[in-house]
């Protein structure tokens, strides 16, 4: 019955993208509490919101994250979807969770970061704003 | 003259696909040989001392990126060849060495972003696209647990060096299989020391079967025939709709096969032209590479 379906399908699908977007599943990659804890129950934080015009968020990305039941802001530092040239991808979607001064709530980054994260939240930083660049010294690995 | 052109003939029919002079002339005029002037003899004597130029049955799957693409609306005589002079030019300044999907490489290239202005990222070829200067091989690690891909232009000017860790084939032409694999099918040491093959030797296959992760997977790979997947253990009803799916008559389909494929003589043509320059970057680098094997000897006493 359902291969007669697809057989007669008249409409065509188009290849996955794995944008993140609202409503986006995301993985946790700071040892802060409250991302281990909801990563360990299954139940991974969802995105919320992406500050920026498009809507679809990439690498360096800031966002806000619905986990476990609290409003979090986060900093997208790797994404599954196909990039250009020297852009490094990963296997999934990877965020650290920060405060509102910019400020990481974990004090370690256990996967590797794109190193072109460096400019981006160093261009993001203003000097009375808020501070990105915290993230950068308790990244481990560079890729 | 009869005897002359028969000489001609039997010279041409010898060199023809080998030399380069001849197998250019030949494709200019392909019906003028019977009635030739004696001009034409010249420059068959002046290959017979060049003999030299020997184009390697395997240029194809050596430099695949100097074959165009074969879609008949992108095709321009012209780009291509100044591509392919452009490909020459940079491999020139760096060895892009012979390597194929499955093989083990560092690339080191330059990037603005990172402290000491350079990165090198090692990892298994899981894909070679492209032709001509817009050429790219995708590369495949798992770094701490996650894995990590970068796509690299060929021809990109900020790539400082291309190395083989270690020169193998795979089953497939596609590695994306990988992405749904165990970490540990992709996993490679970043401080991996380089495996010399002795020369000559033909580039052994790695027969390994990937066994996959259980479903959800990024593509369904029981449709897509891979030869280098294990038993992916799923339901009768998978593979029925596989085989309901295949079209195992399009190997028979001779213009499909043809559309999708650059034809031999044009393959010779354009291998005849470069292939003096390819041989010439070939003889500098195995210099080179003597030169920095060479360790001055220590006086023991």
């Amino acid at each position: 019955m359902l291969s007669t379906i697809c057989a007669a399908r008249k409409f065509s699908t188009s290849a996955v993208t794995n944008h993140i977007m609202k409503l986006t599943r995301l993985r946790v990659v700071d040892n802060s509490k409250i991302g281990k804890q909801a990563m360990a129950e299954g139940k991974p934080p969802r995105c919320i919101h992406i500050y920026n015009k498009k809507g679809i968020g990439t690498i360096g990305d800031k966002i806000l994250v619905a986990i476990k039941g609290e409003k979090v802001k986060a900093i997208i530092v790797g994404c599954v979807k196909e990039q250009k040239a020297n852009i490094p991808r990963f296997d999934s979607n990877n965020i650290v969770l920060i405060d509102d001064n910019g400020t990481p709530l974990g004090t370690r980054i256990n996967v590797p970061i794109p190193i072109m994260l460096r400019t981006i939240l160093k261009e993001k930083t203003f000097s009375k704003g808020a501070d990105y660049t915290k993230l950068l010294a308790i990244a481990s690995n560079y890729v | 003259m009869l005897l002359r052109s028969l000489k001609l003939h039997i010279i041409q029919c010898g060199f023809a696909p080998v030399v380069l002079q001849v197998s250019r002339t030949c494709s200019n005029m392909p019906l003028s040989d019977t009635h030739q002037s004696p001009d034409n003899a010249v420059s068959g004597k002046q290959v017979k001392s060049e003999r030299k130029l020997v184009v390697p049955s395997n240029s194809r799957f050596i430099y695949p990126e100097f074959l165009p693409d074969p879609k008949m609306e992108w095709r321009n005589s012209l780009r291509e060849k100044l591509e392919r002079l452009d490909m020459i030019q940079r491999r020139k300044h760096i060895d892009i060495p012979e390597f194929y999907v499955g093989s083990i490489l560092a690339v080191t290239s330059s990037n603005q972003h990172a402290p000491n202005k350079a990165t090198r990222f090692v990892g298994i070829c899981i894909q070679r696209l492209g032709c001509g200067l817009r050429a790219n091989i995708t590369l495949r690690n798992v770094i701490k647990h996650v894995g990590t891909e970068i796509k690299y232009q060929l021809y990109d000017p900020t790539i400082q060096k291309i190395e083989v860790l270690r020169l193998e084939k795979r089953l497939d032409d596609e590695l994306l299989y990988l992405r749904d694999a165990p970490n540990e099918y992709s996993t490679f040491d970043e401080n991996m020391e380089a495996e010399y093959l002795p020369e000559g030797t033909p580039v052994p296959v790695n027969t390994t079967l990937v066994k996959l992760k259980p479903r959800p997977w990024r593509a369904r790979w029981e449709r897509k025939n891979m030869k280098g997947l294990a038993d992916l253990e799923l339901e009768e009803r998978f593979y029925k709709r596989a085989e309901e799916l295949a079209t195992p008559w399009e190997k028979y389909d001779l213009m499909k096969q043809y559309r999708r494929t650059i034809p031999e003589e044009e393959q010779k043509e354009i291998f005849a032209e470069v292939c003096s320059e390819l041989h010439e970057v070939e003889v500098m680098r195995k210099k080179l590479k003597r030169k920095k094997v060479f360790v001055k000897p220590t006086r023991s006493s």
